[in-house]
């Protein structure tokens, strides 16, 4: 912006002060609200970090958010493995391929997690004796492979269509330019191709992982002591409503950092469209 | 097989109508969310459109927290936290009583508030696809800021904001779910009732997930239809 005008040398008068708009009164109100209620719950929790509660259950909530990681982990990766075969099955030109690709998609992606994880942990006691003659019935008589199993095939629906959709993205002709540029397969593949696609998939995939994190508190519903499962434990224990408190600032401290990181990896990915 | 249609009729010896009343109040909770949880998306989207940065600031911390926690925290936060609320508030009038809050009432709440932070962000893109010239020319024609809004934005607003609305639906339906867990007895909860007694499990939390997807299946019939009204008028020209 000029600061003065060059032919006369007349300087730019300073902007008027903003007005007290009726908005811009009610947006401080509500954010001296949000401000209030913040020092307040930091005054909580600052109140109760020497309390026999945090001092009774704050590594079981360590244990807690551990269990998580491993519970998200597992199934993020086992869903991502199982999700590239269900992906080229969907868009594949065969129908026997891309129909059965397209039906599990469609259940997984249309029930609710919590149906899914029950179908499979309760449901798997109709076929004991047949889990049984094939010695599977150890893996589904446990809560905790069970949780695996179902978040996985949850997961894998859902990065099939994000894989799909970013395979779809990248068009044909980046692999044809590349090929009469003599550039080999893999070098096209890792270096052409998959940043685009991961540029297209990268948003959906932390949504993804954010999704997870959120919906692996279901486990705790079937006696997995994960945060939210230790957290429901500590509360049943003490009825001391800041067992829930405390969890809540934890899960936000974790998909925040995620959030943040997250968009620091889209932003380093997309740093040649950025003017 | 014919076993299952029995657990299944309706009557004395099936399970059919315990079934039915689990989707009606899961169907039930998720129409009754709807509303609020539109209205109040609208508005954080007004929010967060506005000019005022202490506005925008504002709604962006509610939308923070409500997207962030996991959706069964945000249930047990208002169904106990609004509980142990009334109840410190009666004590210190005086009142020492045990108050249960409603878990119909204790969903609804906890739906809307995580259904309204998604929303405002459908509403957000769908308001920056609107031109600032249909505000200007709202303004030429002498319209009020009240009359531009409902005759000429909101109208625009639907269309745009529609398919990421319709999403929202389908997975605010697939949320009701988690209500069984507080005691209200919705579909997932009766199943699990029916699949306890029975003692087919796989049977009864199947014909859930069917359900479920019947009503997916049927909600985005409608919703395909709600879309193709809206773009009536784009079809004339």
């Amino acid at each position: 912006m000029i600061a003065a005008n060059p032919e006369t040398g007349q300087i730019r008068p300073p902007a008027p002060p903003r007005a007290w708009t009726n908005i811009r009164i009610f947006g401080h109100v509500l954010m001296a609200l949000w401000v209030i209620s913040g020092a307040s719950l930091l005054y909580f929790l600052g109140s109760n970090i020497a309390s026999t509660f945090v001092e009774k259950y704050w590594l079981k909530y360590v244990d807690g958010f551990l269990v998580t990681l491993q519970i998200v982990g597992l199934s993020l990766l086992v869903g991502a493995l199982l999700s590239i075969p269900v992906a080229l099955a969907r868009n594949s030109t065969w129908k026997i391929f891309s129909w059965p690709a397209y039906g599990y998609v469609y259940f997984f992606r249309g029930t609710p997690l919590l149906a899914q994880t029950f179908l499979i942990y309760y449901g798997a006691g109709t076929f004991r004796s047949e889990l049984e003659a094939v010695g599977l019935w150890g893996f589904f008589r446990e809560a905790w492979y069970c949780v695996i199993f179902a978040f996985s095939l949850n997961t894998a629906a859902y990065q099939a269509e994000i894989l799909r959709g970013a395979i779809l993205n990248v068009p044909k002709g980046q692999w044809e330019g590349a090929e009469a540029l003599g550039i080999s397969t893999p070098v096209t593949f890792f270096k052409i191709i998959l940043p685009q696609a991961l540029m297209v998939a990268l948003r959906p995939y932390g949504n993804e992982i954010i999704l997870m994190i959120k919906g692996s508190a279901i486990a705790s519903i079937i006696t997995i002591y994960d945060l939210m499962g230790e957290t429901r434990r500590a509360y049943s224990r003490s009825y001391d409503f800041q067992a829930y408190i405390w969890a809540a600032v934890a899960y936000l401290l974790i998909v925040e950092t995620l959030r943040r990181i997250w968009d620091k990896i889209e932003a380093r990915l997309t740093r040649h469209l950025k003017r | 097989m014919e076993e299952a249609l029995t657990l299944l009729s309706f009557g004395e010896n099936g399970w059919g109508d315990t079934i039915a009343a689990g989707v009606m109040v899961t169907v039930f909770l998720a129409i009754a969310t709807l509303p609020f949880g539109l209205i109040l998306g609208f508005l954080i989207a007004l929010a967060k459109n506005s000019s005022e940065p202490s506005l925008k600031l504002a709604a962006n911390i509610y939308t923070t927290i409500f997207r962030g926690l996991p959706e069964l925290l945000t249930l047990f936060l208002v169904y106990f936290g609004v509980q142990i609320g009334i109840q410190q508030g009666l004590k210190l009038m005086g009142f020492d009583a045990f108050i249960e809050v409603n878990s119909f009432v204790a969903g609804m709440v906890a739906l809307s508030l995580v259904f309204s932070s998604y929303a405002s962000e459908a509403f957000l893109s769908a308001f920056r696809g609107i031109p600032q010239g249909q505000f200007e020319g709202g303004n030429a024609l002498g319209l009020s800021r009240y009359q531009t809004m409902t005759l000429v934005i909101l109208p625009q607003l639907i269309r745009l904001a529609l398919p990421a609305l319709g999403n929202l639906w389908l997975i605010l339906l697939k949320e009701t779910s988690l209500v069984s867990v507080i005691g209200l007895p919705d579909l997932v909860r009766e199943a699990g009732i029916a699949a306890r007694v029975t003692k087919e499990p796989f049977l009864f939390f199947g014909i859930a997930c069917l359900v479920y997807l019947l009503l997916a299946m049927i909600s985005s019939t409608g919703l395909s239809r709600i879309e193709r009204w809206t773009k009536k008028g784009e079809v004339a020209r």
